[in-house]
């Protein structure tokens, strides 16, 4: 399972998507975290009177984790496409399937190195907030959450994606399904919260990614925010599992 | 000699929705047996080699390998089998030592003889010159190699071979079979092809499979007596009027094909060939060309279905 994740993760690298989403999205918060810190310098003076306002951890990291969740999404569909679509279209499945695998191993061993990806990901993101550190005080509490949040929310991604990745031959399919089911759920709370009433869906609330990463974005580690995100993966590891199996069969 | 099956297939069908592509097939494969799997395209070869491999799963029937059950113990048996589909499953980024390397490692060989085992595989696939390469920029007969040296990496008991030579040139075509020959003398191997003179070339056994049945099951020399042409082609630049060669011993009927070329259909038994050469000599037709007509693959199905149609199948 380890070698087939570590393999995955190998050729992910062997293509130049990986180092361009890298290095592109690396660009990219590199210029938010910058524009967080100029807001912050122009505020400072301002707030810096105040007992208990909110200090760079609340105005400069969190923001940047935010921005960091929506670039996620953004390009988890492309890291995921080919995981499976692509294996079909190169009739290299064969190769796992006859090999002395089982289904679960393919899944999961696919999962974590999309997972592994990503974390290296995180972990280049990261440096950028620890960077603070030497002239400011950071709250690494928040951090943490705020990062184990982002990990849970990055492997609820791959996992869908990897199930609608291996619904189909074509990688591009499985980008935009996948891309729209992850921004569907990012949303699906909007319907909830925009009743007049105040009284939101509750079911629709829950269901969202964005809601469940927002408390843990505060710093607040809810037990049922995590519990929502492994729900979210086992569920579509296990519906990826059901569907290889299947088409040996159908 | 005692044999010990190592592949045993009982009555596998499969379906894709109605249309029944592998019909109740059964069959066994000895240990250091090659045995063809001979078809035209689409009687369910691809099919069958799938459903042996493990990629598909059969409707009904089972099959055995080494002693592990392939539908409720599919590790165990597919660790005894090495696969190699139509389209030879590869990592084209990777190369050729890079990607044996994972054949390895998830073929589940111990980490301190991966490298052995490696080493072996290219150099018995004739791969040394190109084991820093990318597979992508390989050839279609290196790439088939890499293909046939991804299955054979971790010795399995038996070799699937489905359609190796498709797609090569003559050259490549040759070396590949003289791999696969190789190959058979440590493991058994079960190929597939719609090309005859392979199957009598490498094969000890042959299965002639038609539209997902196995028609045929039997050696190669039994095969060949199916083959046996029975129709010469004579070109003689000063022929004899038609009656004449037909008269010969042995000949049945004579037919003209040009204006000096002429197809004799004789009995099996009753060569004529000696008796026309020493007529052609003494009575000087000049004879230029004499051969034996040699059957197609679609001839000896139809000898053979037409066989079994008329006698009863007593194997199945």
């Amino acid at each position: 399972m380890f070698n087939l994740a570590r393999n995955e993760l190998y050729r992910l690298f062997l293509s130049p998507l990986a180092w361009l989403i890298l290095a592109l999205s690396t660009l990219i918060l590199a210029y938010l975290f910058l524009t967080h810190i100029d807001n912050f310098v122009q505020i400072q003076a301002k707030i810096s009177a105040i007992a208990g306002a909110p200090g760079v951890t609340e105005l400069i990291i969190v923001p940047l984790f935010s921005n960091t969740a929506t670039i996620l999404l953004l390009i988890t569909p492309l890291i995921t496409m080919r995981l499976i679509a692509e294996e079909r279209r190169n009739d290299s499945l064969p190769l796992l399937l006859s090999a002395p695998l089982s289904i679960y191993q393919i899944a999961f061993g696919k999962f974590f190195g999309t997972l592994g990806f990503f974390i290296i990901l995180l972990a280049l993101i990261c440096l950028m907030p620890l960077s603070l550190s030497i002239g400011s005080a950071i709250d690494y509490g928040v951090i943490s959450a705020a990062l184990l949040g982002l990990v849970l929310l990055v492997a609820s991604f791959s996992a869908i994606g990897l199930y609608l990745s291996s619904l189909t031959k074509q990688p591009a399919i499985a980008a935009m399904t996948t891309f729209s089911g992850l921004f569907l759920l990012w949303i699906i709370d909007w319907a909830g919260t925009n009743q007049m009433a105040g009284e939101s869906s509750g079911l629709f609330n829950w269901l969202s990614l964005l809601r469940h990463f927002e408390t843990l974005l505060q710093g607040e580690v809810n037990s049922s925010d995590i519990a929502y995100y492994l729900i979210i993966i086992s569920l579509f590891l296990t519906l990826t599992i059901r569907h290889l199996d299947s088409e040996r069969l159908n | 000699m005692t044999t010990t099956t190592l592949l045993k297939a009982d009555g596998i069908s499969r379906y894709y929705g109605s249309h029944r592509a592998v019909d109740n097939v059964s069959f066994e494969i000895n240990k250091g047996e090659v045995l063809g799997f001979l078809g035209p395209n689409g009687a369910g070869k691809s099919t069958t080699m799938k459903i042996l491999s493990g990629n598909l799963s059969p409707n009904t029937g089972e099959i055995t390998i080494n002693g592990y059950d392939l539908l409720s113990q599919p590790k165990q048996a597919k660790a005894h089998i090495g696969y190699l589909p139509e389209q030879p499953p590869l990592y084209k980024e990777l190369t050729v030592i890079e990607f044996l390397r994972f054949c390895a490692q998830i073929n589940n060989i111990s980490p301190s003889k991966r490298s052995q085992a490696v080493n072996t595989v290219i150099e018995r696939c004739g791969l040394t010159d190109v084991s820093n390469r990318l597979i992508a920029n390989l050839s279609k007969g290196y790439q088939q190699r890499v293909g046939i040296a991804q299955a054979i990496i971790h010795t399995p008991a038996v070799v699937i071979l489905d359609e190796p030579t498709s797609g090569l040139d003559p050259i490549q075509i040759r070396e590949i079979r003289q791999l696969i020959r190789d190959i058979a003398t440590e493991h058994s191997v079960i190929l597939s092809t719609h090309i005859l003179p392979e199957v009598q070339m490498l094969c000890d056994r042959v299965q002639i499979i038609n539209q997902g049945q196995l028609i045929f099951t039997d050696t190669i020399a039994t095969l060949s007596q199916y083959m046996q042409a029975s129709n010469l082609l004579v070109t003689l630049v000063n022929p004899p009027s038609i009656t004449t060669l037909q008269e010969l011993e042995g000949v049945i009927t004579a037919e003209q094909v040009s204006s000096n070329r002429f197809r004799l259909h004789y009995h099996p038994e009753h060569n004529p060939t000696e008796t026309l050469l020493n007529k052609a000599v003494s009575l000087q037709w000049k004879l230029t060309e004499l051969s034996p007509e040699h059957h197609s693959l679609e001839d000896v199905f139809m000898n053979i279905i037409q066989h079994e149609s008329s006698a009863k199948p007593e194997s199945m």
